[in-house]
């Protein structure tokens, strides 16, 4: 016999916790007011604002517009360069954080020494401010007093103000940053794979890249697409780490001319549209993800 | 035992409540937003003044220069009153005015005769919107203008002015003309040995560049449009525009490495450093280059106005500094006013020079005592009276991007085609913005 139930009201609250309608009222309802309050209604209402000339600078009123804004933004040239740098430097930095990241835990899903304190190391990155992460970066990239060009020989290497290569030094830092998230992601995935799969491998004398192919990959690639999705959206979105780096205007990512529209020259009305058009690129860019990864789940 | 526990607790709320609206209407507080800088920290010195004369508190709140612009105008925008005064940028005045941002001062101008009292420059620049319209919407407050600094021991080496007599045919010696600051730089600029000729602003995310290109602009004899009737074509794409913009392409082949992102800091570096020759820079940045803490050759800086364009004349400079103004959502604009009043009296003035400030008062000005406070003070002096500025109109923010969006890859890579294409391209885009707000003909 465990012993005598304690059947007192207060005894019966405690183990009974809370009801539905006490956590409904508690956590659900004040979360989707804070939702609504602050994500639903701003978007909303700045889809109102991107069929007006409306400039938040100016004391006067939104006037209608209809389409003009988003016509003048899809057909500007300029607006097009941005998502050209945009889409190089998603496909630049997230395939370097996939390559890197998938890498290092590859390296790291082995006994090693000192294996807990070498993956800590691998993340702090990921945990500092972008802000700080671009400003050191920037020191690093210094040709006159920065340490990379001295340590890899390459002279007075400008990297920050060569057009060519500036968008690639800030990628290079982003992976930097980045990476370990992926790492982190990868080797959650290679944890969960069965020895036993490895083990048949070996008893069948399967070569290296046969046990990698067939057996490693496929079972971390689901792990391996919500990274994907993560860092893709994230590096579409990238603001900071750019704007702190570079002023080419061969970096000036579609976030950043977004915070010039919105925020430096007051063109409140083009600015919405603009986010407009980027949101339903990220949200069309993310379908096409979570559909292969659903594919991938199935197989 | 709980009704004793409730009385306290309102006791507690309401002694609380009464201290704070007994300390409010004891000691009255005004706030000054401005940006992170040096005459920040001197505007609060002199503000403690004020406090101790009046007992009303002044803090100079201030923010980093680039979210400068951006954070008065979130706070404007919402009608916010946080900030009874700006020290704001004279590009602002249009923005501020006509957006509703700014208190009217041209009464209290008149009643104290501010225009009298102020230098012409600064007056016509810092305070007036529209351009010669007799409305005016802050005081002059932080007088300020480009200058050089540069390394007097490297320009009185007898071996180093040998030789540069050889090679060019003239004296080394301060530059008159961009022609010789040209000539300068690249006798000066000498990689192998990590020296370089000149350091000039190219961070193009607010007005930096601009600053140090307007410098050439205005001394080469053109302009940037006609202020009054909105005219752009044809007189910002000059033939003395294109050669000015040709020339600050020039000196950046003369620059340190890296330079292509770079401010009053790093200009202010290559002096102290020993990376550069000479270095553009706003005069309110100099104090730091005449200290010698901060500035180990602080002794062989010397300092000079912005040369003439080519023939030797005309000579003009880009303007900086200030104008402090009342915002209209403050609730304390009649405590905002009397410290104006305080502000623009000459004992106060006089104390804010000598506290570091430049000051815009003409008498203070052109007094010895001021022009020879400072190694640097002279050429400020000078330079106050040959300063142009940039287009003061609510949309100065748009045309300021479309500039540096052509000017900027010009200048640092010779993207674009030649100078004369890329003015061409700038001209168009502020015709079309003009014409979009209905400006001009």
């Amino acid at each position: 016999m465990a012993g005598v139930l304690d059947t007192s009201p207060a005894a019966r609250a405690v183990t009974r916790g809370w009801s539905d309608l006490t956590i409904r009222n508690v956590f659900i309802i004040p979360t989707i007011l804070f939702l609504i309050i602050f994500n639903i209604f701003p978007l909303i209402y700045s889809l109102g604002y991107s069929f007006t000339d409306f400039r938040a600078s100016v004391n006067e009123p939104a006037n209608f517009v209809g389409l003009q804004n988003f016509r003048e933004l899809l057909t500007d040239e300029r607006i097009w360069n941005n998502f050209w740098v945009t889409a190089k430097y998603v496909i630049v930095s997230v395939g370097g954080q996939m390559t890197v990241g998938f890498g290092l835990a590859l390296l790291l899903n082995r006994a090693m020494p000192a294996k807990g304190l070498i993956t800590t190391l691998l993340l702090l990155p990921m945990m500092m401010s972008a802000a700080v992460v671009g400003l050191f970066w920037r020191l690093l990239y210094d040709p006159s007093w920065g340490p990379l060009n001295y340590a890899l020989g390459l002279g007075d290497l400008a990297w920050l103000s060569n057009a060519d290569v500036a968008l690639y030094a800030v990628a290079i830092t982003d992976i930097w940053m980045w990476a370990p998230f992926v790492m982190l992601l990868s080797l959650a995935g290679l944890s969960a794979v069965p020895q036993h799969l490895y083990e048949a491998a070996a008893i069948d004398r399967a070569s290296a890249w046969y046990t990698f192919s067939r057996i490693t990959l496929p079972l971390v690639t689901p792990l391996l697409l919500i990274a994907l999705i993560f860092r893709t959206m994230e590096a579409f979105k990238t603001f900071d780490i750019a704007y702190i780096m570079s002023t080419q205007p061969t970096t000036e990512l579609i976030s950043i001319k977004l915070y010039k529209f919105a925020f430096q020259e007051w063109q409140t009305g083009k600015s919405c549209a603009l986010a407009y058009i980027v949101l339903i690129m990220v949200l069309a860019i993310t379908n096409i993800y979570v559909k292969y990864l659903n594919k991938v789940k199935e197989r | 035992m709980l009704r004793r526990n409730l009385a306290s607790l309102v006791m507690g709320v309401a002694f609380t409540i009464a201290g704070g609206l007994q300390s409010r209407a004891q000691a009255e507080e005004l706030t000054i937003f401005w940006a992170e800088w040096d005459p920040a920290n001197y505007l609060q010195e002199l503000a403690n003044l004020y406090t101790a004369e009046t007992g009303v508190t002044v803090t100079v709140q201030t923010t980093p220069w680039p979210d400068f612009q951006t954070k008065a105008f979130a706070e404007f925008n919402a009608k916010g009153d946080a900030f009874d005064m700006v020290v704001g940028d004279s590009q602002w005045l249009g923005a501020g005015s006509t957006g509703g941002h700014y208190v009217d001062l041209t009464n209290f101008f008149a009643e104290h005769k501010v225009g009298d009292l102020m230098a012409p420059a600064t007056v016509k620049y810092y305070a007036e919107y529209p351009g010669n319209s007799g409305k005016y919407w802050a005081i002059p407050l932080e007088g300020d203008a480009a200058g050089w600094a540069y390394r007097k021991d490297w320009f009185e080496d007898p071996k180093e002015k040998e030789a540069f007599k050889a090679k060019y045919g003239y004296d080394l010696d301060v530059p008159k003309t961009y022609t010789q600051l040209r000539d300068i730089a690249e006798f000066f600029y000498r990689p192998d040995k990590k020296q370089y000729g000149i350091a000039i602003y190219t961070d193009n995310g607010y007005d930096a560049m601009l600053m140090g290109i307007e410098g050439a602009i205005f001394s080469y004899g053109g302009d940037l449009g006609d202020y009054a009737t909105y005219k752009v074509d044809g007189i910002l794409n000059s033939p003395q525009n294109v050669a000015a913009v040709d020339m600050y392409r020039q000196l950046y082949q003369f620059a340190p490495p890296n330079w292509g992102k770079v401010f009053f800091q790093e200009d202010n570096q290559a002096i102290t450093e020993n990376l550069a020759a000479m270095s553009l820079n706003f005069f309110a940045f100099f104090p730091a280059l005449a200290n010698k803490a901060t500035n180990p050759n602080a002794d062989v800086t010397g300092y000079f106005a912005n040369p003439a364009g080519p023939d030797g004349k005309p000579q003009h400079a880009a303007l900086g500094g200030q104008g402090i103004s009342i915002v209209s959502y403050s609730k304390k604009q009649d405590a905002s006013f009397k410290f104006l009043e305080w502000f623009i009296k000459d004992e106060t003035q006089k104390k804010w020079a000598e506290l570091g400030g430049y000051t815009c008062n003409k008498s203070v000005l052109e007094s010895d005592a001021f022009r020879k406070a400072t190694p640097f003070n002279e050429a400020f002096y000078q330079t106050m009276f040959m300063v142009k500025d940039f287009w003061a109109v609510p949309e100065y923010a748009e045309l300021l991007t479309q500039i540096n969006n052509h000017v900027y890859p010009y200048v640092i890579s010779g993207e674009g085609g030649s100078a004369k294409d890329v003015l061409d391209a700038v001209s168009k885009e502020w015709v079309d913005t003009f014409k979009k707000y209905g400006r001009g003909g």
